[in-house]
């Protein structure tokens, strides 16, 4: 069963998740997990482990243009659940292939302990047995998402188009 | 039914008779502006394939300014990478080190009302100063649209903030758009175009305006507007020239919410840390004692803000237990703040200059805070490490309440300084 970080509280911002100071110190996952939610909780780099949840309130990842969270966590495997997200946050997560998921609900039913299993098919959250919906992405969004990210959308739209060229 | 500004540009731009909110459209940027982070973003886009060329060079703006001149080799090498890759895809708009922070050189070269910008930094849209759409971005899809020059975007819902009124002394538009975070939290925006409107608004000058727009980000929105007029039109005319078109709302418009401010009943405010949404008066601040007070940079370090605090920092001196760092915005800030000779009381004062660029803003160099240590910034961000530290504090204020604190070395709005300077 994943270890379940949080729940951390809402507008949990860009600098507590990897702060400013590390940007242009290399961007590759390697790079990153160990400097990741570095001033929000200390524990979370030295203990986090592939396919771990985390939980967090609204507006999560507020702040800055800044995709080293996103990276991280792709890399970890790990499935991030919070009442809302920034826009930009969110839009990083969508182009690297990560799915953020978006359900007040869930986060409210969630206790320290509980069971978290997310169904992505189904756009369900559950929790201590109880689902909840969360709303599923746009059909043109959904696609990034499924190629892998933007960059593996662009690069199997231009292999499709020289194939057929 | 009436449109609001940018469903009305969105539907332009989409080449679509009209959009809703909600609605997702896929559009070409005019300008697609990165920074030194162009190092990381020109390695994902040069690994989508051997021999990529930039899809639309003249459509793309690379500033450095986060950490100029490089503070150490892995930025001299980000640097370098830079400038190389420039020369090989034969990029038209690059600007060196000296030019100034991106927000303010893309104001300066290039905004324009109507345009469609990106850029992969939060602040980005400071823009909306122009009644341009401008609209931050991550890393990956500007490497995306070095590559296809196109994204998508979604038509967000628009709150309308209506202003009247004029600024007493010592309060400014910064204080307006603190006031504003305070009262709807840095959430309450999230995903809106905020339109600001009324004839507080057409009574503000561009840099109030840039101030403003440059914080929207703070309370969560996709993007700022202020209506095109003729100061907008004669500084667009001064400095990006050319053609344009200008996107007005429908005065049938239908907006989520509206707000009302009176400019002349607001006071001097501080963003107290950790978060920009937590607001005071500056006046009720007195028993905190600062060690650094950074005035400038793309919230607050333009010429009008340099002239506001040179004027109390005139022929007296800072406290001895605080250190003054100015950073003027941009080089063009730099060069007309030198031939009007605001520079030269600003340091004689006590004042360190900068370089203009990032500095200290977001914890690269130029002004590290130690632990337990007080600054008092005229930036956008009070974030618990932001400035290096995560054991420091930022407090956020309007250049005024700056100058005087550097001052007193307590945190002193400009009606307490008046009042026992008098």
């Amino acid at each position: 069963m994943p270890k379940v970080w949080g729940p951390y509280g809402n507008d949990i911002n860009t600098d507590l998740l990897f702060a400013g100071k590390y940007t242009y110190l290399g961007s590759k996952p390697a790079d990153i997990i160990p400097r990741l939610l570095e001033d929000l909780d200390a524990e979370f780099a030295l203990n986090v482990q592939t396919g771990d949840i985390l939980v967090a309130g609204w507006n999560f990842g507020c702040g800055s243009s800044r995709n080293q969270p996103a990276v991280g966590f792709k890399a970890l495997g790990m499935t991030v659940i919070a009442k809302s997200f920034s826009r930009i946050f969110y839009r990083a997560a969508i182009n690297l292939g990560l799915l953020l998921i978006a359900c007040p609900e869930a986060v409210d039913a969630y206790t320290p302990g509980a069971r978290v299993d997310v169904d992505i098919e189904q756009s369900q959250v559950r929790i201590n047995g109880v689902d909840y919906q969360f709303p599923p992405l746009d059909p043109y969004v959904q696609d990034i998402v499924r190629a892998g990210g933007l960059i593996e959308a662009i690069r199997a739209k231009r292999t499709a188009a020289q194939a057929t060229s | 039914m009436g449109k609001t500004f940018v469903e009305k540009i969105l539907a332009h731009k989409a080449g679509l008779a009209a959009v809703v909110p909600g609605q997702t459209v896929v559009v070409e940027p005019d300008i697609v502006m990165t920074h030194d982070n162009t190092a990381a973003i020109l390695k994902t886009f040069e690994g989508i394939e051997s021999g990529i060329k930039v899809r639309f060079p003249e459509r793309h703006v690379i500033i450095l300014d986060h950490c100029t001149p490089a503070a150490n080799e892995t930025h001299a090498k980000n640097h370098k990478e830079i400038r190389e890759f420039v020369q090989r895809q034969g990029l038209p708009n690059f600007h060196d080190i000296h030019v100034g922070i991106c927000h303010q050189v893309v104001a300066e070269r290039y905004a324009k009302p109507g345009l469609l910008i990106v850029g992969s930094d939060s602040h980005t849209v400071m823009a909306g100063a122009f009644g341009a759409l401008a609209v931050p971005i991550d890393r990956v899809e500007a490497a995306g649209l070095f590559a296809e020059g196109r994204t998508w975007l979604m038509v967000p819902q628009t709150f309308k903030v209506e202003l009247s009124g004029e600024f007493q002394p010592g309060v400014t538009a910064k204080d307006l758009i603190l006031t504003f975070i305070g009262d709807i939290t840095a959430s309450g925006a999230d995903y809106r175009c905020v339109e600001f409107h009324g004839p507080g608004a057409a009574a503000m000058s561009v840099d109030d305006r840039l101030t403003v727009s440059n914080m929207i980000i703070e309370a969560g929105a996709k993007c700022a507007y202020f209506a095109p007029d003729d100061k907008t039109r004669e500084y667009v005319r001064e400095h990006a020239g050319g053609e344009w078109i200008e996107f007005h709302p429908d005065s049938a418009a239908e907006y989520e919410r509206v707000f009302h401010y009176d400019l002349s009943k607001l006071q001097a405010v501080v963003s107290a840390p950790h978060n920009v949404d937590k607001v005071k008066p500056a006046a009720e601040m007195s028993e905190i004692k600062v060690d650094q007070v950074l005035l400038g940079t793309c919230t607050n370090g333009r010429l009008s803000d340099l002239r506001a605090a040179a004027r109390v920092l005139a022929g007296r001196h800072i406290a001895p237990s605080v250190r003054l760092l100015i950073i003027p915005a941009s080089q063009q800030v730099l060069v007309d703040a030198l031939t009007q000779d605001l520079i030269r009381p600003l340091v004689a004062a006590g004042g360190t200059l900068i370089n203009p660029g990032c500095g200290p803003c977001m914890g690269n160099h130029e002004g590290i805070l130690a632990p337990g240590e007080v600054c008092l910034s005229t930036a956008n961000r009070n974030f618990k490490g932001r400035m290096g530290c995560k054991e420091s504090f930022i407090y956020l204020s309007n250049p005024v309440t700056a100058a005087c604190t550097a001052l007193t070395g307590v945190i002193t709005d400009y009606g307490t300084w008046r009042k026992n300077n008098a």
